[in-house]
């Protein structure tokens, strides 16, 4: 999958993503306690998560979808809230399958 | 799986792992080695190239069939400022012929060459697994690793794990702390279609030649630097960012790889370049002063599960030291299973053998490395202070005349908050560190 030419400057995010293969298994591999966001005031996994994974909600909480993930790591290393995100490698076989890494 | 007391597991198909397998293998030892990817490599993203002597002890001429993408025969070093940019650029036509320096690679490309290796020589390679935890008997020795197979529990007398950056075993296991950001950086990158011809004409390349290039002040406020490397018709475009500061920035790290790519001295290569594939990995940026204990009752690490990836500055490696770390916990590890004491102290050998190496001698000497490249004036103040100077020195001021270059280091100095003592100290720093 390539993106067209002389675009190079400006993909869109999702663009961006669509060039990645993802094998999306069914069980959540990060999961988030949303009640303990609400008092973070950082929300450093927003910011920091390559993916682009997390987002605030209106409520202080964080959405966030755990299918499109690098699994790097980085939302659990910048995470200041004890407990916030809980985070595993997917099943075997799952997630992120990079070709040219 | 079954009942049987395997010698080894190794955890992860990586350099690390996939050089553990191919030395236990060669032992005639029984080795399981896991890879939780559907294939060795599908995890993987590096920063660019690989040092490949360490293979020597992989195979002779392993440079006649290893998947190369090209061989760096040309390496700068940038330093940029938003509109400047000064570049060391050194080539060697020594680099493009065996037994070569540099290579870049695809890593799916190249873990799945080394794993096969391992697999000819007698380790059974099974993928799409994850080892989710270490079985240890009532003394605390490692007797084994759980896997997310049905009945997937495997007894061996050693684990060897080379899991990676996260390295969740070895936290398991007591080896290491909780992960803290402030030894990790976050590498981001692109792999920007172009056709070889226009890769070769652009940067100067012929036939396999291969370029890369290290970059510094083009990470904004975050400290980090930038990378761009040419693979057979792709360049690799990224950025390696300090996870803290890269948390407070308020900046995605895509947006810092759109500012590399748009920089003058870049944007011209890459004009036309279509993108293939995003990625993102961590990278254990924390150098000697803060590596585990690399061994314990039936249970050795290697790799960046180690934290084994050297961020010095001018020398960025990390491929070199999984498969050195690799080759010599395989050979511990036979040993000590052939002497019938794979205890703590059976497997001490393993940290022996690569402190007398490069393995850790490299980190040992270049301990104070990662400390002063991310430090606040070679992040924010020194690429600008270079630069000015540079434009100084090259910049004819007609009809004035040239002012001189003590003058012009005290102007660029000036712009650039930079004092005589931070000058010195600095300078005496990088003398020890690099001594």
């Amino acid at each position: 999958m390539s993106m067209s030419t002389d675009r190079w400057d400006d993909v869109s995010f999702e663009e961006r993503m669509s060039t990645v293969d993802f094998r999306v298994g069914e069980r959540a591999h990060i999961t988030v306690d949303s009640d303990v966001c609400r008092s973070c005031t950082t929300k450093a996994c927003v910011t920091a998560c390559p993916a682009n994974l997390f987002a605030p909600t209106s409520d202080g909480g964080i959405l966030f979808n755990y299918e499109q993930c690098f699994e790097c790591g980085t939302c659990y290393m910048v995470c200041d809230e004890a407990g916030a995100i809980t985070w595993t490698y997917p099943d075997g076989g799952n997630g992120v399958a990079f070709r040219h890494g | 799986m079954s009942d049987t007391v395997l010698d080894a597991v190794v955890v992860g198909a990586g350099p690390a792992g996939s050089a553990a397998a191919l030395e236990l293998a060669r032992a005639g030892r029984s080795v399981v080695l896991l890879e939780r990817g559907p294939y060795p490599g599908a995890k993987n993203m590096y920063g660019g190239v690989i040092y490949g002597r360490v293979l020597d002890d992989v195979l002779p001429r392993w440079w006649e069939e290893v998947p190369v993408q090209r061989w760096v025969t040309r390496r700068s070093t940038m330093v940029m400022t938003p509109t400047q940019a000064l570049s060391v650029d050194f080539r060697s036509q020594a680099w493009g012929a065996p037994p070569y320096n540099g290579m870049t690679v695809y890593r799916a490309d190249f873990d799945g060459w080394l794993a096969g290796k391992a697999v000819a020589a007698g380790a059974r390679l099974v993928t799409s697994t994850v080892a989710t935890g270490l079985i240890r008997d009532d003394a605390g020795r490692v007797v084994g690793v759980r896997t997310d197979r049905p009945d997937g529990d495997l007894r061996c007398k050693v684990v060897i794990s080379c899991e990676g950056v996260n390295s969740f075993l070895a936290k398991e296991a007591g080896l290491l702390p909780k992960a803290d950001a402030r030894h990790h950086t976050l590498g981001v990158k692109e792999v920007l279609a172009l056709p070889r011809d226009v890769i070769d004409e652009r940067f100067g390349l012929r036939g396999d030649e291969g370029l890369d290039i290290e970059m510094l002040g083009c990470t904004r406020d975050i400290p980090g630097g930038g990378f761009l490397y040419t693979n057979a018709d792709t360049v690799s475009v990224g950025a390696v960012l300090a996870l803290p500061e890269l948390a407070a920035s308020g900046v995605r790290p895509e947006e810092i790889i759109a500012d590399i790519k748009r920089h003058p001295a870049i944007a011209p290569y890459l004009r036309g370049a279509t993108l293939k594939e995003y990625a993102a990995h961590l990278i254990p940026e924390g150098g000697y002063d803060v590596m585990p204990a690399v061994h314990h009752d039936g249970f050795l690490l290697a790799g960046d599960a180690a934290g084994m990836t050297l961020a010095a500055g001018i020398w960025l490696e990390g491929v070199n030291f999984a498969i050195g770390s690799g080759l010599a916990a395989g050979r511990a590890a036979a040993r000590a299973v052939e002497a019938g004491d794979w205890s703590r102290r059976g497997l001490a050998p393993y940290r022996r053998e690569i402190s007398a190496t490069f393995v850790l001698r490299d980190h040992k000497r270049l301990r104070g490395a990662p400390g002063l490249v991310l430090s606040e004036r070679v992040q924010r103040r020194y690429p600008g202070l270079v630069a000015d100077f540079a434009e100084g020195v090259f910049q004819v001021t007609n009809p004035e005349p040239k002012p001189g270059f003590v003058r012009l280091l005290r102007r660029a100095m000036r712009r650039n908050g930079v004092k005589l003592r931070h000058l010195v100290a600095d300078g005496i720093r990088g003398g020890r560190v690099f001594r």
